[in-house]
């Protein structure tokens, strides 16, 4: 088989990029996707930006980052009360407050990243969960975005070309910053923290640097929420609105872009497909938890595995 | 009510919140020192010890028996949640253990969930004993048993690691797993053991709350749990009398907080507590601090 190169790819990547949204935005101008589906399009979007952005923390970088719905509501806020405080033209607004959003969540996930530095896998799980229980219970107690009622009449200005540009752009930089040098020594951090020092990574710089660009994007992804609904709850960006972003990004496969974007889809379109189990979809996604870590990891699974493999290969 | 009386109140409910605090921060302690593991479902079984005493409380059954059984239910959900979930990833990367105990304190919510609805359920409480009267104060019943029945039961956890034969193999396990085992210490047993002590003394500190608060719902657990996780880590996490004054400490500074400051942004001050006391000092208070060894 012919190598593609890198570049090849990126090409032949836009391309299907390119002729899925010039797909979907002729069947949404004919109707045949309905406004209903439209928004189930937009909320995959939105998805697949925070579960990709979860991925580089969670999947490449190895560590368990449980407050991404705190990046996410910090963005939404910002740039919620930005939009809403100025009047401009809605083509400069709109970039200006998603731009806002993503860099004040960056800045939040700078300013988590220092404590964590200095801790293990465990403890970085802990401070990332009270740091998006902080989020949320400030907000919870601010007066001037409407506290638990909620800040609304935010306006809509999140379209579907918007988001699905701006999760192409996510996958797209995503995915050269673990093909880049950058990326390899995140990666390395994961595979051992302590051999990559002593290789000569600035650990804590590349930590650093997955948080920060975890945060920018799951900052965006809230602040295209915010334009989205049009209305915000401290509430919905409780520890359950992490968890199932980790479970999107659990299920596509830790460390795998494309497994995320899968993933990211397809739960988000079968909770809307399955209505009547809609009761059992927290409890379906901590056995999707368990059982796929069992599954991967544990090692009588894997000796199931391999054996399940080998029967193949000599059918084959 | 005068100021003093009015501390003095805040107080004996600190030592109330804080011995419950304690209670569960035991089992955080005592299995992450041991299997080196965060077991987020470990909240969860407050929540599982309470609906289960509830359940047998219901079927018109003595209290006495009623908690014993509770307890021996969570040890048990203890033991088979390490045999099944934890034990097969013993070997594997430190981030599927946590994403595992997640998903096993989401199962146990949501199916509890499923099963006795989200709504909040009335507990009847069994503790009616005599308050107590201190000059202008007194102090329920509730308030002090609690806090008997958990120094009591501290002060028997300590005996026992300190004192037995068990106990000796739980700290050498926690100390050093490969030299334990090569001491021919049964280190899969100390591991199970230590799962069931830990999730008898989460139904105890359950099956206390519930007699305090009187209501019970499926996620009752998921706050406490933080919370005496956070009591660990500031005691030091995998220490016993750690554990114990982490918890006291926390439960006092969130209700003087709650008391003084502010109610709403008490949970807010007791997450941020954690960061800077992990920031400045990771060890915790009475923890040691260990290097990672290459």
């Amino acid at each position: 088989m012919k190598k593609v190169s890198f570049k090849q790819q990126l090409l032949i990547e836009l391309g299907i990029t390119l002729g899925l949204f010039l797909l979907l935005q002729v069947l949404m101008n004919l109707g045949v996707i309905t406004t209903y589906w439209k928004g189930i399009f937009i909320t995959i979007c939105i998805n697949v930006i925070l579960t990709v952005s979860l991925n580089i923390t969670s999947g490449f970088l190895g560590e368990l980052a449980l407050g991404h719905a705190g990046f996410m509501a910090a963005g939404a806020y910002i740039a919620a009360v930005f939009s809403k405080s100025i009047a401009l033209i809605p083509s400069v607004e709109f970039p200006l407050a998603l731009l806002i959003g993503g860099l004040f969540a960056m800045l939040l996930g700078y300013l988590v990243s220092i404590p964590t530095l200095r801790l293990r896998g465990d403890y970085l799980a802990i401070i990332t969960l009270a740091f998006g229980e902080i989020v949320r219970n400030v907000l919870l107690n601010i007066k001037f975005t409407g506290g638990a009622g909620g800040y609304s009449s935010i306006p809509k200005y999140t379209t579907f070309p918007w988001t699905f540009f701006l999760a192409a752009a996510c996958v797209l930089l995503s995915r050269s910053l673990i093909n880049s040098r950058q990326g390899r020594a995140i990666i390395s951090i994961r595979e051992d923290e302590i051999a990559a020092e002593s290789s000569g990574i600035d650990t804590n710089k590349y930590k650093k640097l997955a948080f920060v660009y975890s945060a920018f994007f799951a900052g965006i992804a809230g602040a295209l929420y915010a334009h989205y609904m049009g209305f915000l709850q401290p509430a919905y960006f409780n520890l359950d609105k992490s968890i199932e972003i980790l479970v999107m990004c659990v299920l596509g496969g830790m460390g795998n872009i494309t497994g995320s974007i899968i993933s990211a889809s397809i739960l988000t379109i079968l909770p809307e497909a399955l209505r009547q189990i809609a009761d059992y979809r927290m409890l379906v996604y901590s056995v999707v938890l368990i059982v796929m870590m069992l599954v991967k990891y544990a090692p009588q699974f894997q000796g199931l595995l391999a054996k399940f493999k080998h029967q193949k290969e000599e059918e084959a | 009510m005068s100021g003093v009386v009015m501390f003095f109140m805040q107080i004996i409910n600190g030592l109330n919140i804080g011995s419950i605090y304690a209670l569960i921060a035991l089992g955080y302690t005592m299995v992450y020192g041991i299997a080196k593991l965060i077991n987020f479902a470990h909240g969860d079984i407050i929540m599982v010890g309470a609906y289960l005493s509830l359940v047998l409380l219901n079927t018109g059954m003595h209290w006495s028996i009623a908690t014993l059984l509770s307890i021996l239910g969570c040890a048990l959900l203890g033991f088979t949640m390490e045999k099944v979930a934890y034990k097969p990833l013993r070997k594997a990367s430190r981030i599927s253990l946590l994403i595992t105990a997640i998903g096993m304190s989401y199962l146990l919510q949501n199916s509890f969930q499923l099963i006795f609805s989200a709504n909040p359920k009335p507990y009847p409480a069994f503790i009616n004993l005599p308050s107590l009267k201190l000059g202008s104060i007194t102090i329920s019943s509730n308030y002090y048993t609690t806090f008997i029945v958990s120094v009591l039961l501290m002060i028997l956890l300590t005996l026992f690691v300190k004192k037995t034969k068990m106990g000796k193999a739980m700290r050498s396990v926690a100390e050093d797993e490969g030299a334990a085992r090569l001491m021919g210490i049964n280190v899969d047993h100390t591991i199970s053991l230590t799962f069931i002590i830990g999730t008898g003394l989460a139904a105890v500190a359950g099956i206390l709350y519930s007699n305090c608060y009187t209501i019970i719902s499926p996620t009752m657990g998921s706050l406490p749990g933080i919370k005496a996780f956070i009591a660990a880590v500031l005691g030091g996490i995998g220490s016993i009398p750690g554990a114990v004054l982490g918890g006291f400490i926390l439960g006092m500074i969130e209700t003087l907080v709650k008391a003084y400051i502010s109610s709403q942004l008490a949970d807010t001050i007791v997450f941020l507590i954690l960061i800077l006391m992990l920031v400045f000092k990771p060890a915790g208070i009475l923890g040691k601090n260990v290097r990672e060894k290459v």
